[in-house]
């Protein structure tokens, strides 16, 4: 393969397909994996990434063909069984028992006993202490699950999926939700397994981070395997057009809206941390977001935009502060009141906090606006459902119809039908937190499309990120947080990549220089 | 494999799918298969009919059936009231002693309601009889709204606390007497109570007309109004709905006084039934209701259910019971059938949902493969 090196494939997939019901979602994919290389493979949601590692971990059967692990023909009848074959894999959505503590989760269903088959407490604790230590994470082992924050969380998993000393790891959006100095360590560990002859299989989002790690590349769309190459021969940009055959600057359209009045006011906000009510999440924060102005929020986990965002949208109770919609005060509150004042959240975990389950597309949709189609004291069925329909044209949703189960959606397309709940509120400040986070490309340029669509039709949009690519190229300004303070305000189009980690305080405290008053 | 882009395929574009990758088209038997799945519990009650029709001669007569509707009124309208409480993922245990409550209520004022202090017995007119009884069993279900809502205790164990504090104030009232011979008399001014149990309209017993009404009511204010919609948002994701804008401690503190107005409801049905009004009625009623709603298809989670379940499901239980009894089946093994029945309806209900999703993993996969006119098309010259 690349540069003659020939290391052995581990595990080779021939003629790989999987069809569901009468959908090919895999159809002959031949596919390697070398000993102590890291593989990544890219491809939008549903072009079958998701099933292939599926059939690699064991999860799904394929229809046809074969998986060889070193050679020989395999078949694994369970997630377990491809675990004894050495096969193990790390989940993008985090499956973890968040009653528990962070031992108990790294030794879920293999516990440790004592010879007289009691739960051997202190020999799991002394593991799980050293497998933290090596992701350099301080968490206590004794930490229940559901207090860590996201990011402790997914190192947790990660810590599980390296406690079964697999040969071949499969990791599935590892860093989602990792600072960079956590993903940094997670590249020294993934380079010491690969030192140690461990096959890694890497998926992710954050294209440049894969491309960073990885040794071979592949590209999936629609199910074929469209592109292979070694990672030092290509960049960006190639895996991006092989993706979905666009250029990566399509993403961002940029708005040439002209600014307005400013449309959000934010003034010495401080919010206690839900997590540690003796410290301040956001701490004495000033903003301005004007109409017609895109602005993004950076900074690193723990920096406070999450609570910031939730402050706003009325779900967090501020310590002090006023926040302004226009000229009207909104401060205190509550979330519907400010809905109603023209501000509405895309919040960040969209499970969680974004969709009903158990509620239909169209459900979902008018959840928020559902007022607004009375007739008398009653919904009107038919301005309802215009509404959705044409909400769901709007925003690009691509279901069945406005009765389709929420579940039926793609993660993109679950994305775009909370955005379009929030749409349909007429917002005048638009907040998205993390709007993109695990997402594919195609959904991602179709969001930041609307977002630019918001700012032209004179609205505020206030986004959340953790990228930096999407915090410089989708923003008209820059604002870096830092431990609860807009500590830099940045113009993106003068600003790299470096310099805005750097203000982040990735490499140590930032210096404040912009902290005051707009 | 060195060269980059180098297609490793040489079939053609994957925009131009050679087949169509459209849903699987399930036979006509297992469409046939999910809509007898669906409406269940409407077989179920279609063939409890035919059974006892062709065990008992007098089962299937208009005047059996009005019986029978009668006692199926009772749970039906406490189960009305359940239903909105476990569309939100909450459950009420004190609708049982609401009943006895609220009985004990209209008993109390209509045998005349002695103020000692005063010296003086008021006898209120019959309707406002009526309306304190059902105040006091809405009072009940606030209790319950704000200990679940304002205090965040589990519906369980909040309406688990007020089985006993309802039902124990109805024995302090009453002293552990019933009141009977709640006719009124003319020259009081307070007859007429009984028509409400034992009245007709048009040949049909009032109680029913009140499950009707109940029944429309409730299906409109689920269906019509964004009252219902928030329902469901809040058993189906309370923070969702939260940060959508739902009002969701209004929400369940609603639901709770609707649930206690539709148990006083039934306490009134009652005593005016019976003329009397005993502090021990309602007993294990909870169960019943919670039983109808579940069959009907609602899960405890919360989230789901329909009001036409809820009721089919009162009927299923009420139509059981009766022809149990009338065909002679022993008391203890009515009790065995209708506990086997609500645990068949949930493996049935289980079953369904299933089904449903996997159609929905069906339906996802192939709304990904399918390329919409608004998406632009991958172009593989690139």
């Amino acid at each position: 393969m690349s540069a003659g090196v020939a290391a052995p494939a581990v595990v080779r997939g021939r003629d790989i397909s999987k069809v569901y019901g009468g959908t090919v979602a895999l159809d002959g994919v031949d596919f390697a994996v070398r000993a102590g290389s890291v593989t990544a493979l890219f491809g939008e949601n549903g072009a079958g990434k998701s099933t292939l590692m599926k059939i690699l971990a064991g999860v799904e059967t394929p229809t046809r063909g074969s998986i060889e692990l070193d050679g020989r023909p395999v078949s694994f009848s369970s997630p377990p069984d491809a675990v004894a074959h050495g096969i193990a894999i790390i989940h993008q959505e985090l499956n973890l028992c968040g009653n528990l503590s962070v031992t108990d989760n790294l030794f879920l269903g293999r516990e440790r006993t004592t010879r007289r088959g009691f739960l051997d407490a202190s020999g799991q604790r002394a593991v799980a202490a050293s497998l933290l230590a090596r992701l350099e994470e301080p968490i206590d082992p004794d930490a229940i699950v559901s207090d860590l924050r996201l990011g402790q969380q997914q190192i947790v998993e990660i810590a599980r999926a390296l406690s079964l000393n697999a040969r071949v790891l499969i990791m599935d959006e590892p860093t989602s939700a990792l600072s960079a100095t956590e993903v940094e360590v997670l590249f020294r560990v993934i380079r010491e397994l690969t030192d140690a002859g461990v096959a890694i299989v890497y998926v992710s989002h954050h294209l440049e981070e894969a491309l960073e790690i990885a040794d071979d590349l592949v590209v999936l769309r629609d199910g074929l395997m469209v592109a292979t190459a070694a990672a030092t021969d290509v960049d960006v940009d190639w895996i991006v057009s092989n993706m979905v055959g666009r250029r990566p600057e399509d993403l961002y359209p940029g708005t040439g809206a002209a600014l307005g009045e400013p449309l959000l006011s934010v003034e010495g906000l401080s919010v206690a941390d839900p997590n540690n009510p003796g410290r301040m999440a956001v701490d004495n924060l000033y903003l301005q977001v004007r109409a017609g102005e895109i602005v993004s929020l950076y900074g690193l986990m723990g920096a406070g935009r999450t609570e910031l965002l939730e402050a706003l949208a009325g779900r967090l109770p501020a310590q002090a502060g006023t926040v302004r919609v226009g000229e009207g005060d909104v401060s205190g509150l509550r979330v519907a009141d400010r809905i109603a004042l023209g501000l509405a959240l895309v919040p960040e975990d969209r499970q969680r906090d974004g969709l009903v389950p158990s509620m239909s597309v169209g459900g979902n949709l008018s959840l928020s606006s559902i007022g607004r189609f009375l007739s008398g004291w009653f919904i009107s069925g038919r301005r309802e459902s215009a509404a959705v329909a044409r909400t769901i044209t709007e925003v690009t949703v691509k279901t069945a119809g406005p009765d389709a189960a929420i579940s039926s959606l793609s993660g993109g397309n679950q994305q775009k039908v909370v955005i379009g709940r929030v749409l349909l509120t007429q917002p005048r400040v638009l907040l998205l937190d993390e709007p993109t986070r695990g997402i594919d490309v195609g959904a991602k340029a179709d969001i930041f499309a609307l977002m630019a669509d918001q700012a032209r039709a004179g609205r505020a949009v206030l986004f959340a990120t953790s990228e930096l690519g999407e915090a410089l190229n989708a923003a008209d300004r820059v604002l870096v947080l830092y431990r609860g303070r807009v500590v830099r305000e940045l113009d993106p189009l003068v600003t790299s990549k470096e310099e805005l980690m750097a203000a982040s305080g990735e490499a140590g405290p930032p210096t404040e220089t912009n902290g005051v008053p707009a | 494999m060195t060269s980059p882009s180098t297609p490793v395929t040489d079939r053609p574009a994957a925009d131009e799918p050679a087949v169509d990758r459209g849903p699987a088209q399930p036979a006509w038997w297992r469409r046939l298969g999910d809509v007898a799945l669906e409406l269940r519990a409407f077989i179920a009650l279609a063939a409890i009919v035919v059974i006892f029709t062709l065990l008992s001669d007098t089962y299937l007569t208009s005047s059996n059936l009005i019986t029978m509707t009668r006692h199926v009124a009772i749970n039906a309208i406490l189960a009305l009231g359940m239903l909105m409480v476990i569309l939100t993922g909450g459950i009420d245990l004190s609708v049982g002693s609401i009943v006895g409550l609220s009985g004990i209520v209209a008993g109390v004022l209509l045998q005349g309601w002695e103020i000692h202090s005063l010296d003086v017995v008021l006898y209120p007119k019959v309707w406002a009889v009526v309306v304190l009884a059902l105040a006091v069993g809405t009072l009940v279900g606030g209790v319950n709204g704000l200990l679940v809502s304002r205090f965040r205790l589990a519906p369980f164990i909040a309406t688990l606390g007020m089985l006993y504090v309802a039902r124990g104030v109805a024995l302090l009232i009453s002293n552990g007497a019933t009141f009977p011979r709640l006719a009124g008399s003319p020259e009081l001014g307070n007859t007429g109570f009984s028509f409400i149990g034992a009245g007709r309209i048009l040949g049909i017993p009032t109680s029913i007309w009140v499950m009707v009404a109940l029944a429309g009511s409730a299906t409109v204010l689920i269906r019509k109004t964004p009252f219902g919609r928030w329902l469901y948002a809040v058993g189906g994701n309370e923070r969702a709905g939260e940060l959508a804008g739902v009002p969701v401690p209004r929400v369940k503190m609603w639901v709770y006084m609707l649930s206690g107005l539709c148990a006083a409801t039934v306490g009134v049905i009652i005593a005016s039934e019976l003329t009397s009004a005993a502090p021990q009625t309602g007993e294990t009623f909870e169960l019943n209701a919670i039983a109808a709603v579940v069959i009907g298809g609602a899960s405890l989670a919360g989230g789901r259910g329909t009001v036409r379940g809820a009721l089919v499901g009162a009927f299923v239980i009420g139509f059981l019971s009766d022809g149990l009894v009338m065909v002679g089946v022993s008391t203890f093994w009515q009790i065995v059938i209708k506990g086997a029945v609500i645990i068949l309806a949930v493996l049935l209900d289980q079953g369904q949902q299933r089904l449903k999703r996997s159609h929905a993993a069906i339906v996802r996969t192939s709304a990904e493969n399918r390329r919409l006119p608004w998406r632009r098309r991958p172009n593989p010259s690139q």
